[in-house]
C-alpha cells in the first residue's frame, strides 16, 4: 500500500515544485481538448438541436447510427486519422501528422457524437415543453433550434463537460496521431502511458491523479453553476 | 348576429390513436368574444388546435375569412405559459422579433412595445426579472403581454385560468377583456362559469366531438337549448 | 436578432481558441526522426537532443515506436530520419529504395533479464546456452512479439541457440506484442525471463525481483544504425536539416557527447561511427 503513499508524494512533488515541463503537458492537455470539445460543440450542438426539432424519412436511423457513433473505439479513431493525414495519404500535403491540430481533428470526431446524441436528449426534452408556444408565434425549425439551444445552455453546459471529460482522458487516438512527441505533442495521457511503460508507476498513477483532479475540479464547477442558473433563471 | 365571420369551420374531423376527438364539426364564429365550453374530454383543446393550424385535421377544413385583404394573424395563450429562460421584457420582445408584421421595425421601437405590453398587465416592476421565476399568474399575464404586442386579429385561449387562485383568475379575465377592446376577436376555451357568463357574448357547448348548441350568453344561462348545456350548468360549480 | 449576435460570438471565441492551440510553428525549423521506443527510453534523447537543438537551433521531434514501426513510417514518408537498432531490416529498407545511404552510429548491448533465485540456471556469459536453459526447464520468458530491434534479435538467438519456437512453444513464452517497458513491467510480475537492452533497463524502475543473469557475449552486441529518409522518393523530407542531423550524430562532437551519456556513471552506448 505504500505505493499509493509514494504516488501522492510525486503528485504533490510534481504540482508544487511548479515542474515547467509538467505544467506544459497540463496545458497542451487542457488546449487540446478544449478546442476539439468547443468544435465538436459548435457541430454536435447544431446536429443535435436539428434532429431533435425536425422530422424527415430516416431520422430514426440516423438517431442509431449517432448513438453508436458514441462508442467508436478512440484507438481506430486513431488509425484511421494516422492513415489520412500520413504523407502517403489524402491529407498528407497538409503536413498535419505528429502535430496537436491532429490531435484536435482525432477528438473532435470521437467527440462530436457524443455532444449531438446528448444535445438532441436534451433540445428534445425541452422541445416537449415549447413546441406548441413557439410553433404558435410563427418560429420556424430552425429558429426554434436556435432558441431552445440558448435556452437550455447550462444543460448543455454539462454535455460540454461531459465531452471534455471524455476528451482529456482519451489516449489512443491521440498517441497514433500525435506521436507522444517531447514537447509538442505530449499529454497527460501520453505521459502516463509512457512513464508506465518505463516502469516509474508512482510517478505514472502521480500524474493520474492530477488528471482525475482536473476532472473533478469542472464538473463540480458545472454542477455549481446548474445550482446557481435554476435558482436565478428557472 | 350581426358581425361579420371571422372562421367557417366545415365538417371538420380529428382522429388520433384510434380515438375521434373532433367527429364532424360545423360552425361559423363572428367577431368579437366566444366562449367555448363543454367537460373534459370533449374535444376542446384539440378543436382550438385545429383552428389555430396546431393540428392537420383528418377531415373537413378551417376557413379563416381575410382581413383587411390578408390573412388574419392569429396566437394563442396556453394553460400553463411557456416562456423562456430569459426576462420577462425579453420574453414579450422574443414573441415580436418573429412575428413578420413586427420584426422589421428597429429593436429600440420593438422593446418600448414589450415594455408598453408589460405596463398594460401591470408587469414594469418585474421586466428585467427571469421570467420562470415569478408565479403562476404573473407568468400567465406575461404570456398575455406577449401576444398583446403581437396585435393579433384573433387570440386563442386554451383554459387560461385553469391553474390559477381567484385574485389572478381576475387579472387575467381584466387583461383579456382589454385586449378584445383592441378590436381582437377572443376565442376562449373554460370551465370557469362565471368567467364565461362575465365575458362571453357567445357560447358553443361541444360533446363528444360535436357542437351540442351555439347560443349567445344571456340565453344560454338562463335557458341552454342542449342537454349537454343543461348537464353543464347543472354540474359545473362556479 | 440578439440570439444570433451571441451565437456568432460564441463562435468566433470558440475559433479563437482552436487557433491557438497550435503554437506559432511557421517560424520553428524542425525535423520528424523516427526512433524506437528503447532509445526513448533509455533517456538518451533526453540528454542527447538539448546539446544539439541548442547547437543548431533546429527542434529534433522523436517519434519512438518499434523499429519495425519506425521504418514503416519512413516507407510512408511520415519521418525525415531513421534512427534505429536491425541491421537487416535497415537495409531491407535500403534496398527497397526508401534511403540511400545507411551509417552505423553507435551501439549498446542486450542483457538477459530473470528471476534473481535464476531456476533455469541461466546464469553465465553465453547468450545461447541461456537460452536453451530456459527453453528446457520451460521458465516463464516474456517477448516482445512486436517486430522490434530487439525483438527481431530475440528471435535470432533462438535460431542461433537451436531452439524451434513453434515446437518448442508452450505456456511458458508470453508473446505480449509490446514496447520494451510494458514487457519488462510483464516479467516483473511474472518473474520472468526477458531479453532487454541495457539502456532501458538501467533506467527501468519497476524491477521487482529481477536482475541481469546473462551480460557481454559478443553477440548481445546491438547496433544502431542511421538513414536519411529518400527525399527523391519523397519530395517534402527536410533533406538539408536531416542531413546536418546525420553528420552530426557520426561526427567526432556528436559521438563524445553520446558517449557521454551515464546512467547511475555506467556509460550506456559506445560511439562506433566509421569517418
Amino acid at each position: 500500500m505504500d505505493w499509493i503513499a509514494a504516488s501522492l508524494a510525486d503528485a504533490a512533488r510534481l504540482v508544487f515544485s511548479l515542474d515547467a515541463q509538467l505544467y506544459s503537458i497540463i496545458g497542451l492537455s487542457l488546449m487540446v481538448s478544449l478546442a476539439s470539445v468547443s468544435l465538436a460543440t459548435l457541430f454536435g450542438g447544431l446536429i443535435g438541436a436539428a434532429l431533435a426539432v425536425t422530422r424527415f424519412p430516416g431520422r430514426r436511423s440516423v438517431v442509431v447510427l449517432l448513438n453508436a457513433a458514441m462508442g467508436l473505439p478512440p484507438v481506430v479513431v486513431g488509425l484511421v486519422v494516422y492513415l489520412l493525414l500520413s504523407r502517403a495519404g489524402p491529407l498528407g500535403p497538409l503536413g498535419l501528422l505528429f502535430t496537436p491540430r491532429a490531435m484536435v481533428f482525432a477528438q473532435f470526431i470521437l467527440i462530436t457524437p457524443l455532444i449531438a446524441a446528448l444535445t438532441r436528449q436534451v433540445i428534445e426534452d425541452a422541445w416537449r415543453e415549447y413546441e406548441e408556444q413557439l410553433c404558435s408565434l410563427g418560429a420556424r425549425s430552425w429558429q426554434a433550434a436556435l432558441t431552445l439551444l440558448w435556452d437550455t445552455r447550462f444543460s448543455l453546459l454539462t454535455v460540454f463537460l461531459a465531452g471534455l471529460g471524455r476528451a482529456a482522458s482519451e489516449v489512443g487516438a491521440v498517441m497514433i496521431v500525435g506521436g507522444n512527441i517531447a514537447g509538442v505533442t505530449r499529454v497527460m495521457t501520453t505521459t502516463i502511458a509512457l512513464e508506465t511503460s518505463k516502469g516509474d508507476l508512482p510517478l505514472a498513477v502521480g500524474l493520474g491523479m492530477i488528471l482525475v483532479g482536473i476532472v473533478l475540479v469542472l464538473n463540480a464547477g458545472a454542477y455549481g453553476i446548474r445550482e446557481w442558473a435554476a435558482r436565478r433563471y428557472g | 348576429m350581426d358581425k361579420p365571420v371571422i372562421v367557417e369551420l366545415r365538417g371538420l374531423v380529428f382522429e388520433g390513436r384510434g380515438h375521434r376527438a373532433v367527429d364532424g364539426i360545423d360552425l361559423v364564429l363572428p367577431a368579437g368574444r366566444t366562449v367555448i365550453l363543454g367537460p373534459n374530454g370533449a374535444g376542446k383543446s384539440v378543436l382550438l388546435r385545429l383552428m389555430h393550424g396546431l393540428l392537420a385535421p383528418t377531415g373537413g377544413a378551417v376557413r379563416w375569412a381575410a382581413r383587411e385583404g390578408r390573412v388574419p394573424r392569429l396566437a394563442m395563450v396556453f394553460q400553463k405559459p411557456v416562456l423562456l429562460r430569459r426576462s420577462a421584457l425579453d420574453n414579450v420582445l422574443y414573441g415580436l422579433l418573429l412575428s413578420p408584421a413586427h420584426r422589421h421595425e428597429a429593436r429600440a421601437r420593438l422593446r418600448e412595445r414589450a415594455a408598453a405590453a408589460l405596463q398594460r398587465v401591470g408587469l414594469t416592476h418585474l421586466a428585467a426579472r427571469p421570467a420562470r421565476v415569478l408565479s403562476g399568474g404573473e407568468q400567465q399575464r406575461v404570456a398575455l403581454a406577449r401576444v398583446w404586442a403581437l396585435e393579433p386579429d384573433v387570440l386563442l385561449l386554451d383554459e387560461p385560468t385553469a391553474s390559477l387562485d381567484p385574485a389572478a383568475i381576475r387579472a387575467v379575465e381584466d387583461i383579456v377583456a382589454g385586449i378584445a377592446e383592441g378590436g381582437t376577436s377572443i376565442i376562449m376555451t373554460t370551465h370557469h362559469r362565471g368567467l364565461a357568463r362575465r365575458f362571453a357574448d357567445s357560447v358553443v357547448v361541444l360533446e363528444q366531438g360535436r357542437v351540442a348548441e351555439h347560443t349567445p350568453t344571456q340565453e344560454f344561462f338562463t335557458r341552454p337549448r342542449s342537454g349537454a348545456g343543461q348537464s353543464y350548468l347543472q354540474g359545473e360549480t362556479a | 436578432m440578439n440570439l444570433k449576435r451571441r451565437l456568432y460570438l460564441a463562435g468566433a471565441l470558440l475559433a479563437a481558441c482552436t487557433a491557438c492551440t497550435v503554437p506559432a510553428q511557421a517560424q520553428e525549423k524542425y525535423i520528424t526522426v523516427a526512433s524506437t521506443t528503447s532509445t526513448e527510453q533509455s533517456g538518451l534523447f533526453g540528454y542527447l537532443l538539448p546539446i544539439y537543438e541548442k547547437k543548431s537551433g533546429v527542434q529534433v521531434r522523436v517519434v519512438a515506436v518499434g523499429t519495425g514501426q519506425a521504418l514503416d513510417m519512413g516507407r510512408r514518408g511520415d519521418a525525415d530520419v531513421e534512427f534505429v537498432h536491425d541491421k537487416a531490416a535497415e537495409e531491407k529498407f535500403l534496398a527497397e529504395g526508401f534511403a540511400t545511404r545507411r551509417q552505423d552510429v553507435m551501439y549498446n548491448d542486450f542483457v538477459l533479464i530473470g528471476p534473481k533465485d535464476d531456476p533455469a540456471k541461466a546464469h553465465g556469459q553465453d547468450i545461447l546456452e541461456a537460452l536453451r536453459k530456459v527453453a528446457a526447464a520451460k521458465a516463464p520468458f516474456v517477448s516482445r512479439g512486436d517486430r522490434s530491434g530487439t525483438n527481431a534479435a530475440e528471435l535470432r538467438y533462438w535460431k542461433a541457440a537451436g531452439v524451434n519456437l513453434d515446437t518448442a512453444k508452450g505456456p511458458w513464452y508470453r508473446d505480449t506484442g509490446s514496447g520494451m517497458g510494458p514487457a519488462l513491467n510483464t516479467a516483473a510480475s511474472m518473474n520472468a525471463y526477458i531479453l532487454a537492452d541495457r539502456g532501458t533497463w538501467l533506467s527501468f524502475k519497476n524491477r521487482a525481483n529481477l536482475a541481469i543473469v546473462v551480460e557481454g557475449d559478443k553477440q548481445l552486441f546491438n547496433q544502431y544504425g542511421v538513414m536519411l529518409v529518400n527525399p527523391a522518393r519523397f519530395p517534402h523530407v527536410k533533406k538539408e536539416l536531416g542531413q546536418a542531423f546525420i553528420d552530426w550524430l557520426v561526427s567526432p562532437e556528436g559521438q563524445q557527447v553520446i558517449a557521454g551519456y551515464k546512467i547511475g556513471g555506467q556509460q550506456l552506448f559506445f560511439p562506433n561511427a566509421k569517418p
